[in-house]
């Protein structure tokens, strides 16, 4: 049975063709979902991709949480369904809240758009269910903003509970403990800032992106094998905190 | 920068004139270009009507100096679907498809404003694209400033670069190569050439005219405000002088961009074409609403009715001549039916566009302006007089006093370099500092990324139907240390270059767009390098059978009255039939045997060539002859040779010549070479047209060297690549790894702090 992922649409997003391309080349299929939406129909797993949601203005994410879209995005989230932020997507589950920490400009305060060598560090996430752990892949980053940055109690959580998800063999952006992606407890949340999608044909220099995506379709085609059927599908409560406690740290 | 602060009086401080007279001038017109407007209205014309013939007869939007000379270029070819004069060429790309492609100058704008200056540039390109009903999937930035260790220069750098990336990112529009010259010429006028490409399925071309009388004009996108007043007059037909005072003034002249509202403005629009919504559209860009609304009334051969009162504004109390002349970004005007009035407005709130009702078709051909619908009348005149009987100039051409003695003035005999490695070492510049920070994936079309010879981009895009294994090539070119040599001879060199650079990737090279940087048209010398580009551009064309599908002419590039080197930029558009794998791109693979392939009997000479202009200062000498006709036959055997998946690797010999070819070959793969051979520091330095360098297995050179031949040309075995060393025998013996770095070094060291101060 195929499975279907919804591609959500604010304003300003421009990955969402490539996204639902990269999903075609991996065996799935995708729709694009907009922003207005309030639900999400016969939709198996939803990827918030990469742009420039409402502009980035005040913070990349910062509008976009409160599209309406979004309250039917954390539902399904709490329901223990797939839902993958990627670049701009990831920034935008930060700030909604579904996943801690936050992402700030890069080191060096440039843009970089360049391939990144990625490890994967736990297959216990939608993303990486059924990857070897230690594989590398080449998946092309595409950010200002992709310096993950969590207090010091948020990223020991996410290393004892195994969320970290994708490293980065050479940091592109100063992100802290090189983090390229993270899960929140369950699993079922992921945000990277690699773009998967970029690296989905030979033409375009790697097809280590389907990698992911084909995880991503097997573990939203089947739900009831959860990465991590034994821990319960709740919303990761504390990391509305972490988040801002990050800001706050920055700032310093 | 310039040190005097008193520059020649501004025409309107001459004494005595009368108010109206200083009015006109004020506005950028000159005495005979008013009183000819004067006998057109046989009337005198009021504040607003001046203002409109000011920003329509403005040497940017009626390219009055220019026109003359650019009718001599081919502009027709079996595949062109639109030509120059729409806002877009566009190219039949078979299968249905067609390829839309446009390049501009944002000069002045980024000398004095470089964020905003080139944001607005790619901004600006964006909607000449979207606006033929095409999907933007490229842009490529030719960029020219002063030198590296001119602090000023290095702020506009850093400034454009971090403008066009700002802008470009998030517009969603990916940035897929461009060009970097640093020189004095640029020090006190940067070039910042903007290139854009679409796609768009052949039935949804759309054209920039208004039809059917009493269908109504829209207005979609920003409110209009007091920015970019005077743009296209004030700002980019008057050059540069040394009153730095006066130039800082300009300042508001410069737009300001958001590129969230295009992101919308693209999909709103792209929904519009694709519902038929729109008779036609047209953006706003140089001379705003004046120029929408005269352009689409005067092709359309209609009227227009405008009402000023009903144009959004970000500012009250703005005059009507302000409303109208304001260059406010992300505006586009459409021309739709009064029925599908309703429609446009919803397509247009679901991307939270605003739209608003501010024109209606007449017949009769008037452009009036009006105070209310059935108010007063502003402004009346005919529409297409804006643009038809625009001022003509055939100005006064004069070839420079010192072109004798400048091409005698041989580099050649200038002493050999004692280490010719270092100086190659000081040619390398690696681009990768600037492209990094550009999105140049998007759309997953990027199969050779910036760094190549020319990008090659999947011929895709969402909305066109595609995905069929066809690609596009483009490449940007332009070099004015060889257009100041001689700008005939080096115009041709250009487009010779551009074609062999898309043929690199494994492209036929199918047409070109230009955009013709000069300085100041009122120099007689200035309009004979503009009249000798265009006739060596056309004869370039006209060999290689490549129409000129559109351009842009940016004249008055000078400051404190020294002109800038002419620099006319080819953009060359190319097509690959069927790509099945990427091509072999720069770069040397170990056991292979590095070929030269050459036109017959080629002659490198360092006549303005990079060694002699950057390295020692020295601007003299001629170029290496182009035979066109050996040229069109290399380009046939490269897109041969590299569609046959032959050689390893592929590079054309350009700037800086065979040992910097041969350089980036090197770096680009972390593959040595060992060759001889080549003739001293002329052979390494020495810059010639016509030449390639492969890295062929040698189970194939035979076969190559026979096709090679058989086209009339020559090959040269030089070496062998491996090992991680460039030996050039009795010249040049520096590891590969240096190399690299070096060349890697020079833009972190010189830019890399700037952003962030």
């Amino acid at each position: 049975m195929s499975v279907t992922v919804g591609v959500v649409v604010f304003p300003g997003t421009n990955c969402e063709h490539d996204v639902v391309e990269a999903v075609a080349r991996a065996g799935g299929e995708a729709r694009t979902v907009w922003h207005a939406d309030r639900r999400l129909t016969g939709v198996d797993a939803v990827v918030l991709p990469g742009g420039f949601a409402h502009g980035d203005y005040l913070r990349p994410g910062a509008i976009a949480r409160f599209s309406p879209v979004m309250a039917a995005v954390e539902e399904l989230a709490r329901a223990g369904g797939p839902v993958v932020g990627i670049c701009n997507g990831f920034q935008i589950l930060t700030e909604a809240h579904l996943l801690p920490g936050a992402l700030q400009k890069n080191r060096g305060l440039a843009f970089v758009c360049a391939p990144a060598e990625l490890e994967v560090v736990t297959d216990r996430s939608v993303l990486t269910a059924g990857v070897a752990v230690g594989r590398r892949l080449r998946v092309p980053v595409n950010h200002f903003e992709g310096n993950f940055t969590c207090d010091p109690s948020t990223l020991a959580e996410l290393v004892d509970q195994d969320r970290i998800v994708l490293r980065y063999v050479h940091n592109p952006n100063g992100s802290v403990a090189d983090i390229a992606g993270i899960s929140n407890e369950a699993g079922n949340v992921v945000g990277l800032m690699p773009h998967p999608e970029r690296a989905s044909d030979p033409l375009l220099g790697s097809e280590d992106g389907l990698v992911l995506l084909a995880a991503l379709l097997a573990s939203a085609g089947a739900p009831m094998a959860s990465p991590r059927s034994g821990a319960p599908p709740v919303p990761s409560d504390g990391s509305g905190s972490g988040a801002f406690g990050a800001v706050a740290a920055a700032a310093t | 920068m310039g040190a005097g602060r008193s520059g020649p009086p501004a025409d309107g401080d001459d004494p005595g004139p009368a108010p109206d007279v200083a009015l006109h001038r004020g506005l950028g017109l000159t005495d005979s270009e008013a009183s000819a407007i004067e006998a057109l209205l046989g009337r005198v014309p009021n504040h607003l009507e001046l203002a409109l013939y000011a920003v329509m007869w403005s040497e940017h939007c009626s390219y009055k100096s220019s026109r003359v000379h650019l009718r001599r270029l081919p502009t027709e070819g079996p595949g062109v679907l639109v030509g120059p004069g729409e806002n877009a060429g566009v190219v039949d790309a078979g299968g249905g498809i067609a390829v839309a492609l446009r390049i501009e100058s944002h000069n002045h704008p980024s000398a004095i404003e470089p964020y905003q200056g080139a944001a607005t540039g790619v901004g600006g390109i964006i909607r000449d694209i979207f606006t033929m009903g095409a999907r933007p999937i490229a842009l490529m930035d030719p960029l020219r400033f002063g030198p590296l260790d001119d602090e000023r220069s290095r702020w506009v750098a850093a400034g454009v670069v971090a403008g066009i990336a700002g802008y470009g990112n998030a517009v969603g529009v990916p940035t897929v190569g461009g060009e970097l010259v640093f020189d004095q010429a640029y020090a006190g006028n940067p070039l910042v050439n903007v290139l854009c490409v679409g796609l768009l399925p052949v039935e949804r071309l759309v054209l920039g005219r208004a039809g059917g009388v009493g269908n109504l004009a829209v207005l979609l996108g920003s409110a209009t405000g007091r920015d970019g007043i005077g743009g296209v007059s004030v700002l980019a037909s008057a050059g540069f002088t040394d009153d730095v005072v006066a130039e800082e003034a300009k300042r508001p002249n410069v737009q300001v961009g958001d590129p969230f509202e295009e992101k919308r403005l693209i999909e709103a629009c792209l929904q519009l074409l694709d519902e038929g919504l729109v008779v036609g559209i047209q953006d706003l860009g140089g001379a705003g609403l004046a120029c929408a609304t005269s352009e689409t009334a005067s092709r359309g051969g209609v009227g227009m009715d405008v009402d000023v009162s009903a144009v959004r504004r970000r500012e009250p109390a703005m005059e009507p001549w302000e409303v109208m002349t304001s260059e406010s970004q992300e505006r586009m005007l459409a021309i739709v039916t009064p029925e599908n009035l309703g429609r446009v407005l919803e397509v247009c709130g679901r991307w939270e566009v605003a739209a608003s009702r501010v024109g209606v078709v007449t017949a009769g051909g008037r452009l009036r302006i009006l105070d209310g619908w059935g108010g007063e009348v502003l402004a009346d005149v005919p529409a297409a007089s804006l643009h038809e009987d625009a001022p003509l100039y055939d100005r006064p051409r004069r070839a420079p006093a010192d072109r004798g003695a400048r091409a005698a003035d041989d580099p050649g005999r200038l002493p050999a370099p004692e280490d010719p490695g270092k100086d190659l070492e000081m040619l390398l510049v690696d681009p990768a500092w600037v492209y990094r920070q550009y999105d140049h994936q998007l759309f997953l079309n990027t199969v050779v990324a910036p760094g190549g010879d020319a990008a090659l981009l999947r011929l895709h895009a969402p909305g066109v139907p595609g995905g069929d294994g066809r690609a596009l090539a483009l490449s940007a070119d332009g070099n004015g240390y060889w257009c100041a040599a001689d700008p005939r001879a080096g115009t041709a060199a250009v487009v010779a270059e551009s074609a062999l650079n898309v043929a690199c990737v494994g492209a036929r090279p199918v047409a070109v767009v230009n955009c013709l940087n000069f300085g100041n048209p009122e120099h007689p010398e200035v309009m004979w390098q503009l009249s000798e580009a265009i006739d060596g551009m056309a004869e370039a064309c006209r060999s290689l059978g490549l129409p000129v599908v559109g351009g842009n002419v940016s004249l008055y590039n000078e400051s404190a009255g020294a002109d800038i080197d002419p620099t006319p930029v080819v953009a060359t558009l190319g097509l690959v039939e069927e790509l099945r794998s990427p091509p072999p791109g720069v770069g040397l693979v170990a056991g292979e045997v590095v070929l030269l392939v050459q036109a017959p009997g080629a002659a490198p000479s360092l006549g303005a060539s990079q060694w002699a202009v950057r390295l020692r200062g020295h601007r003299g000498g001629r170029l290496a002859p182009l035979d066109l006709a050996a040229h069109r036959r290399l380009v046939e055997v490269v897109v041969g040779l590299v569609a046959a998946g032959v050689p390893g690797g592929v590079h054309d010999v350009a700037g800086g010549g065979l040992g910097v070819a041969l350089a980036e070959m090197a770096i680009a793969s972390g593959v040595g070479a060992r060759v001889a051979g080549v003739d001293g520091h002329v052979g390494l330095f020495g810059e010639a047209p016509s030449r390639v360098v492969l890295s062929v297995p040698p189970g194939r050179v035979g076969e190559v060297i026979d096709a090679v031949v058989a086209a009339g040309l020559e090959a040269v075995e030089l070496g062998t690549a491996g090992g991680e060393r460039l030996v050039i025998e009795g010249l040049v013996d520096r590891g590969v790894d240096g190399l690299r770095q070096a060349a890697a070094r020079v833009l972190p060291d010189a830019l890399g702090a700037v952003g962030s101060a």
